[in-house]
C-alpha cells in the first residue's frame, strides 16, 4: 500500500505537486495528464527519487524521506527513455548488476537472470550488446533489469511513449502479466483498458479519480477545452 | 558489434580461464617483452599473437582488434625510423602489436561482469583506507558505459546541426554535446538509484 499525504512539491517556485493526497492500493492503476500536469514527479515521489518539499509518502509505512534505499527495493521504476537505464555493455551484464552486492549468491543470480530474460523474450540475446537491441527490446531490457530485483510494486512513466505500436502492444502485453501491483503513466489510453483505477491529473493535482472509460473522457473533454 | 561490446561468446580454453589468471599472464608476457628490449623477440611475439586468435575461435576479430593501433604504429615506425633507427621502430612497434593484440584476446573472452568481480576483490585491501570495492566496479562500469554515451551525444548534436542547413565548425558542436551528456548523467543516475545502485 502506498499513501500519499499533503504532498507537496515545486520546481524553481512553480508547484507541480499541489497538495495530493491519495491511498494506492489497487493493482492496476493508471495516471494521465497533459505534460508538465505533475504525473512523472507524483510517481517520482513513489519510490524516492523526489522527496516532497512538504507532505510524505508512505510506501508498506516507511517513509521514502527517511527510508529511500529500502522503499526503492520495493518499488521498482521504468522510465520512458529505455537507452538511458542501459548501465552495462551486453544484455546479461545489465540485468545481472542490479542484483550485485545483494548477498545473493552467483549461481542464484545466473539462475534468477536467466529466467527474468527468458520471460521477458530476451534469451536469445542474452550475450548481445545492449545498445544495439531494437527500441522495444530495449524497453523489455529496461523492465527485465527491473523485475529481476522482484519488487512488490512496479511504477512505469510512460514506458511506450518511445515505441511502435507493435512494442507499444508487446511492452503492454508484458505489464498486464506482471503479478506485481502497477501504477502506469500513459499518453497511450487504450493500455489502461482493464485497469482497476485512473487518476488524471491537471496543474499539479488530482482532478478525476475513477474507472477507465470515465477517466479517460473527462480527460479527453478537459483537453478539448485547453486553448 | 558496440564499441563497448567486445566480449565475442565462445567456449574455447581460453574462456575458461579465470579473468586473473588472464591479466596476469597478460602481464607477464608484456613485462618480459619490455625487459628483454630485444627486437626479434617482440617481433616473434607480434607474429605469434595473431595465430592466438585463430587457436581460440576468434580469426573473424583479428584485423578489428588490429585496425585501432594501426595508424599509430605507422607513426612510430617513421619517427624511429627516422631518429633512432629501424631496430627500435621494429622493437617498439612489435611490442605494442603484441600487447594490443593479446589485450584484445582477454577483453573478446572475459565479459565484463567478470572483470569488475575481479577489480571488486583487487581493491577490497583498500577499504581500510574508506574506499568501498563495489564503488570502484561500479565506477569502472560506468566509465565503460559512458563510451556509447558520448559517442551518441556527438551523433545527435552532429546530425541536428547539419538538419539546419549547417555545415564545418566542429567546435560549435561541443557546447550542445556537453548539455545532452549532462542531461544524460542526470537520466543514467535516476535510473541507477531507481535500481537501488546509491
Amino acid at each position: 500500500m502506498i499513501q500519499l499525504e499533503h504532498v507537496t512539491h515545486a520546481y524553481n517556485g512553480r508547484v507541480v505537486l499541489d497538495g495530493i493526497s491519495l491511498e494506492l492500493g489497487e493493482h492496476r492503476i493508471g495516471l494521465i495528464g497533459a505534460n508538465g500536469s505533475g504525473k512523472s514527479t507524483l510517481a517520482r515521489t513513489l519510490n524516492g527519487l523526489v522527496v516532497p518539499d512538504s507532505g510524505r509518502v508512505l510506501v508498506d509505512g516507511l517513509d521514502t524521506r527517511k527510508h529511500g534505499r529500502e522503499v526503492r527495493r520495493r518499488v521498482g521504476f521504468v522510465f520512458s527513455d529505455a537507452d538511458t537505464q542501459i548501465i552495462m555493455p551486453t544484455v546479461a551484464e545489465d540485468v545481472q548488476i542490479g542484483l550485485r552486492g545483494s548477498g545473493i549468491g552467483r549461481a542464484e543470480i545466473a539462475g534468477r537472470v536467466d529466467e527474468v530474460l527468458a520471460r521477458h523474450g530476451l534469451a536469445g540475446h542474452r550475450d548481445h550488446p545492449a545498445h544495439l537491441l531494437s527500441g522495444g527490446q530495449k524497453q523489455m531490457l529496461a523492465l527485465a533489469s527491473v523485475m529481476v530485483t522482484e519488487p512488490r510494486v512496479l511504477v512505469c512513466d510512460e514506458p511506450t511513449t518511445l515505441l511502435d505500436l507493435r512494442n507499444v502492444r508487446v511492452v503492454t502485453e508484458a505489464l498486464r502479466g506482471l503479478e506485481q501491483q502497477v501504477i502506469l503513466l500513459t499518453h497511450h489510453l487504450d493500455t489502461l483498458a482493464g485497469f482497476d483505477r485512473v487518476l488524471v491529473m491537471d496543474e499539479g493535482a488530482v482532478v478525476f479519480d475513477g474507472e477507465p472509460g470515465a477517466a479517460v473522457e473527462h480527460y479527453t473533454a478537459l483537453m478539448e477545452r485547453r486553448p | 558489434m558496440s564499441m563497448v561490446g567486445l566480449y565475442v561468446p565462445g567456449t574455447s580454453a581460453l574462456y575458461r580461464m579465470t579473468a586473473g589468471t588472464k591479466l596476469l599472464v597478460l602481464l607477464v608476457v608484456v613485462t618480459v617483452l619490455l625487459v628483454l628490449r630485444d627486437p626479434w623477440v617482440s617481433l616473434s611475439a607480434a607474429v605469434a599473437a595473431p595465430s592466438l586468435y585463430a587457436v581460440f575461435g576468434l580469426g573473424g576479430h583479428l584485423w578489428r582488434a588490429f585496425r585501432p593501433v594501426l595508424l599509430f604504429l605507422v607513426l612510430i615506425a617513421a619517427f624511429h625510423c627516422l631518429f633512432t633507427g629501424w631496430e627500435t621502430a621494429v622493437r617498439v612497434c612489435s611490442q605494442l602489436a603484441a600487447a594490443v593484440l593479446l589485450a584484445g584476446l582477454v577483453t573478446r573472452t572475459t565479459p565484463v561482469t567478470e572483470m569488475l568481480d575481479l577489480f571488486e576483490r583487487l581493491a577490497r585491501p583498500l577499504r581500510f583506507a574508506g574506499v568501498r570495492p563495489d564503488r570502484v566496479a561500479l565506477v569502472l562500469a560506468l566509465t565503460i558505459r559512458c563510451v556509447p554515451m558520448v559517442a551518441g551525444a556527438w551523433t545527435a548534436s552532429r546530425e541536428a546541426y547539419l538538419a539546419r542547413g549547417l555545415s564545418g565548425g566542429a567546435h560549435r558542436m561541443v557546447v550542445p554535446v556537453i548539455v545532452n551528456l549532462l542531461r544524460s548523467a542526470e537520466a543514467l543516475g535516476e535510473a541507477m538509484s531507481a535500481r537501488g545502485m546509491d
